[in-house]
């Protein structure tokens, strides 16, 4: 029987269910989860509204913890943080998102195509893979569901079935469906963890060049709002070459997700060239709808991501914001009057950050593959602030950091990535992989793009104390380089259709013509030529127009042979002059 | 409907009563308190369980003993609504202050309203021409956003919410916003101010005005935006209108929210703010946007105060996280007698993308928007070292961005009051100052845009109003 409402806080006294259990509640049945438990008396977040709920309506323990349902049917769908689908919940209720309705998260009259991969008498086993269907571009592996003692296969045939419909007969008579449930806060289980040495290719220069992460690694994007962190975020969703991409909208803006709606779907990958959304599974829960389900629409993320990782898919998850969900945390504690921590936040903050990017990471699968979850994490620093807990807390843990900078997006330099305080911490262990593909210069060009970025902020401190005139004229030069690459190389739109995806091989195209132009300047410099003319030199100018070429490495040849033709001249003259 | 009453209350903490012994009352059920002199106040359920009903008092408790009555309604807070409303200037709680009877509901809406489910959304993406150069040109409106002003006490953000109000329309389109002005604790003379600029305009014809004046009791602040977006929602979504909600001021909003708050002895977030300020906050501005098959529109104009200059005070910068994008005003622009004073450099519109572009406003405004910015941040960065080195040590190219940071300021920015500039005009005027940099800098434009638009190559004859020096001056009609 339900005590007290206080919010999405309520208190129900007379059951004995366990930890995380999920409780319907009242007249109506809305679901809620157990967050604590003191004496008798049990505290439950509950995932809807509760206005109008009284203390005395009764209570129920459903005996399960917080699930989703894993099978065909989630690619291209859109659910809400407790996985209920969206679409379906329009088409039921209307167009405003009212409390109490149920839907599965799994469509149980559409017919899937099953093809075994398995036959009869194989012996299979929790996480073995039985057969596929096909769902937009993925082919979806059925499991066997993980924890399923071994068994051996008496019946299997391909065929269409519903999800519900047993598609394999094991010899014991269980009987194998093309889904599953599992709880959300458990980690799925796998048979070992693999070191993260392939790069997940996002198609955005600064970060793939200077601060790549590795498939099944970790990164975090704190930024201020307006500096970008949604755009990156979705910029990756649309391009990073990861199989199956899970995007969670925690507590984020209404109108972004509808733009995600309508954009993903005309969106071509440019690797399959199928709809980007036939790849996607959306997780919106905005910031106006209830905060309970939204500090549980990140876990939903996760179990969605490692269901498709234990078919051997590498996944990348995008989780915008986390610092909403932590937030959501800090309100259920204050409501059950724990003890805060650091600006309020439960003293178990860090503990959970560390629990949710810990499921993240490249595993030998229970069927023998290899599949990764790659884990980005935006998080909104109030005020911009980076010493604040959330941010802190999940610096300890990732391994990939790039900071947004209010300074750059003020002045529309976008991805607003800061260069300096950025780092990936595994850029040595992806070292070898991009050496093997885009050449042995690779590792060089990136230090030598980092050292002239470094050497251009020392500078600018100089210029700003005796202005740029004074200073000697290689360290004019330099000042150059490092704005051509600021300008050409890392600002990158998201907007234009040739700029906002650029592969590594271009990329390192790219970087070795700005380290041309730089060899070229300072030759001409030894030769006598005046600073001022270097500076003049025409290419340079198109060397950062040219990214939104079409054919941009043939353009790309073309200026560099101008720049090229250019240099010889200058020098070739001043030899007379200096004579 | 169930009416209960007690006469227990047992503890008065602020705008809070604690009642106990009662039969089970709903969480946020409407509550009806009688005074002994039989005054009347009204206010709804924050906490309830079986000891002890926590209610928040809209009138505030000045002059409530525990000999008042307490009666529960057995329903949330609902606002009688009808067409009939626009016209109407109602208080903060939705009851006539115009002398006029009653609204005759057609309905009676629940204010708290729901989410729309993200799936029903539409992408908001007609552009709406304000008139103003700084927002059209640099950070533009569409049909559906939630752009706050960030003002600070002194700055004419009245001002530019009235010119937006009586200047926004959607090109091609005849049909006029209607408006949703929510006043929440501002001063009476504000007040007046806005309800002359309806009156004179004729905008209050097709407006709905909720005042909570600074006098009102703050708590009833907490109802007053809701009350607006419940109305507006209904404008929109029943009677197909474009409709533009004001809110002025939030600060004060979030100030009473934190009296409630602590007066409940909460655990504090920032500044004594309660940790759920985002999530309150979000109900409030994420009530805006366009439904899939549904004609109208909510587009919101929040207006706040920015305590101290401090953009990352808890109320800004909550409020920058959920809405699209912010208009900041500046006191140095104001200080040197530019209006609008904004800020162009620190605002931003995130749906400017979706409104823009060929077939709504032209085909290279994204591009000469970027090139605006960044020639405008260098200008400033120049203006920083000429504080420092004086003017002698720049090079002349460093000299030309200075000269276009004040120019853009003065011929971009700075408009009139009354003054309302077609989108055209305002690309026009950013080309004719892009025209003072060397055109090798305007890296953000593509090779072709420069060749159609820049005065050097435009068509005279086509243009016959353009000259092509840059340092033309431009009547200012203002």
């Amino acid at each position: 029987m339900i005590s007290r409402v206080s919010g999405p806080l309520v208190v129900i006294k007379g059951l004995n269910p366990k930890m995380y259990n999920v409780i319907q509640i009242g007249e109506e049945k809305l679901i809620g989860e157990v967050v604590g438990i003191e004496g008798k008396k049990c505290m439950v977040q509950v995932y809807e509204d509760t206005y109008g709920i009284k203390p005395g309506e009764p209570a129920w323990d459903t005996g399960k913890p917080l699930s989703v349902e894993l099978g065909p049917g989630l690619i291209g769908n859109i659910y809400d943080g407790i996985q209920r689908p969206l679409p379906e919940i329009r088409e039921e209720i209307g167009d405003f998102v009212r409390r109490g309705v149920m839907a599965p998260g799994l469509d149980r009259t559409t017919k899937w195509h099953f093809v075994p991969l398995s036959k009869r008498g194989d012996k299979v086993s929790g996480g073995t893979i039985i057969g596929e269907v096909r769902e937009g571009s993925v082919n979806h592996k059925i499991l066997v569901p993980p924890g399923e003692k071994p068994g051996v296969i008496t019946e299997i045939e391909e065929g269409e079935y519903k999800v519900e419909e047993p598609v394999c007969l094991l010899e014991d008579g269980r009987e194998i469906t093309m889904y599953h449930v599992w709880p959300v806060r458990r980690p799925r289980p796998f048979l070992e963890r693999l070191s993260p040495e392939v790069p997940l290719i996002t198609g955005q220069r600064i970060l793939d060049f200077l601060f790549p992460v590795a498939k099944g690694g970790t990164a975090a994007i704190p930024g201020g709002f307006g500096t970008g962190k949604t755009v990156t975020q979705q910029t990756l969703a649309k391009w990073c070459d990861a199989e199956v991409v899970i995007y969670v909208g925690c507590g984020e803006r209404g109108n972004e997700m509808a733009d995600v709606l309508e954009e993903f779907p005309k969106l071509e990958d440019p690797r399959t060239g199928r709809p980007l959304m036939e790849r996607t599974v959306l997780i919106a829960n905005t910031s106006n709808m209830p905060v309970a389900a939204r500090e549980a629409s990140v876990y939903t993320g996760m179990t969605i991501a490692e269901y498709f990782r234990d078919m051997g898919y590498s996944v990348a998850l995008m989780a915008d914001s986390t610092s909403r969900w932590a937030e959501a945390m800090r309100e259920i504690s204050s409501r059950l009057e724990e003890m805060p921590g650091e600006e309020g936040y439960p003293a178990y903050l860090g503990a959970r950050l560390a629990e949710f990017y810990e499921r993240a990471g490249r595993v030998r699968t229970l069927s023998g593959d290899e599949g990764s979850v790659t884990v980005i994490g935006a998080v909104s620093p109030p005020g911009g602030d980076m010493s604040e807990p959330v941010t802190q807390n999940t610096l300890r843990i990732v391994k990939v950091f790039w900071a947004l900078d209010y300074n750059l997006a003020y002045r529309r330099h976008f991805p607003a990535i800061n260069w300096l305080k950025s780092y990936s911490l595994y850029e040595d262990t992806l070292r070898k992989w991009f050496e093997d593909r885009f050449g042995e210069d690779w590792t060089n060009l990136r230090k030598w793009t980092k050292h002239v970025l470094q050497q251009e902020a020392e500078l600018r401190e100089i210029v700003q104390l005796v202005g740029p005139e004074a200073l000697p004229p290689d360290q004019r030069v330099l000042l150059e380089v490092a704005r051509l690459i600021r300008l050409a190389f890392l600002q990158q739109n998201a907007f234009h259709p040739v700029d906002t995806y650029y592969p590594p091989e271009k990329q390192i195209e790219y970087i070795r013509a700005i380290k041309r132009y730089e060899e070229m300047a300072y030759e001409a410099l030894r030769s006598g030529v005046p600073v001022e003319r270097i500076l003049s030199v025409k290419g340079k100018e198109k060397l950062i127009r040219v990214k939104y070429e079409e054919n941009f490495v043939e353009e790309l040849r073309k200026i560099i042979g101008e720049m090229t033709e250019e240099f010889e001249s200058l020098i070739e003259e001043w030899k007379y002059k200096v004579e | 409907m169930s009416l209960r009453e007690y006469r227990t209350i047992n503890r008065i903490s602020g705008p809070l009563l604690f009642v106990e012994k009662t039969s089970p009352v709903g969480y946020g059920e409407l509550v009806e308190i009688e005074l002994e002199n039989g005054e009347r106040r009204r206010g709804q359920v924050l906490d309830t369980s079986e000891e002890v009903v926590v209610v928040q008092v809209f009138e505030g408790t000045s002059g409530i003993d525990t000999g008042a009555r307490v009666r529960f309604i057995g329903e949330t807070l609902r606002l009688p609504v009808s067409e009939e409303m626009l016209g109407r200037v109602l208080s903060g709680l939705g009851e006539p202050l115009d002398g006029g009877p009653e609204v005759m509901p057609d309905e009676r809406l629940d204010i708290t309203g729901a989410a729309i489910n993200p799936y029903a959304r539409d992408t908001p993406k007609e552009f709406i021409q304000t008139g103003i150069s700084a927002i059209d040109g640099m950070n533009t409106l569409v049909r559906g956003q939630k752009l706050p002003i960030f003002s600070a006490s002194g700055l004419p953000h009245n001002d530019i919410a009235l010119q937006i109000a009586r200047q926004s329309k959607v090109l091609g389109e005849e049909e006029e916003f209607a408006v949703v002005f929510a006043a929440m604790g501002i001063t009476n003379e504000e007040a007046q101010y806005f309800m002359e600029d309806f009156r004179r305009t004729g905008a209050l014809s097709r407006a709905v005005v909720f005042l909570n004046l600074a006098e009102d009791p703050a708590i009833e602040r907490l109802v007053t935006p809701r009350m607006a977006l419940t109305t507006a929602e209904y404008l929109a979504f029943e009677y197909d209108m474009q409709v533009l909600v004001i809110l002025t001021d939030m600060t004060n909003y979030c100030e009473a929210l934190r009296e409630v708050s602590s007066a409940r002895e909460e655990v504090p977030g920032r500044r004594g703010y309660p940790g759920y300020l985002y999530t309150d906050l979000a109900t409030i501005y994420e009530r805006a946007g366009r439904i899939r098959g549904r004609k109208g529109s909510i587009t919101q104009f929040p207006i706040l105060t920015m305590p101290g200059d401090d953009m990352t005070h808890p109320v800004p910068d909550l409020t920058g996280y959920i809405t699209e994008g912010q208009i900041v005003l500046s006191r140095e622009l104001h200080m040197r007698g530019i209006y609008p004073p904004i800020n162009v450099l620190m605002s931003l519109s995130r749906l400017m993308n979706l409104g823009i572009g060929e077939g709504r406003t032209r085909e290279e405004h994204r591009a000469l928007a970027d090139q605006l910015y960044s020639a405008y941040a260098e200008g400033i960065d120049m203006r920083g070292l000429v504080a420092i080195v004086g003017k002698e040590a720049l090079t002349g190219r460093d000299l030309k961005y200075l000269e276009f940071s004040y120019e853009f300021e003065n011929k971009f920015v700075n408009q009139g009051r009354e003054e309302e500039r077609e989108i055209e005009e305002t690309l026009d005027i950013g080309w004719d100052l892009l025209a003072m940099l060397p055109e090798d800098e305007l890296t953000r434009l593509e090779r072709w845009q420069i060749e159609k638009y820049h005065p050097k190559y435009r068509d005279k004859e086509d243009h016959p109003n353009d000259g092509d020096k840059a340092d033309e001056v431009r009547p200012n009609r203002g």
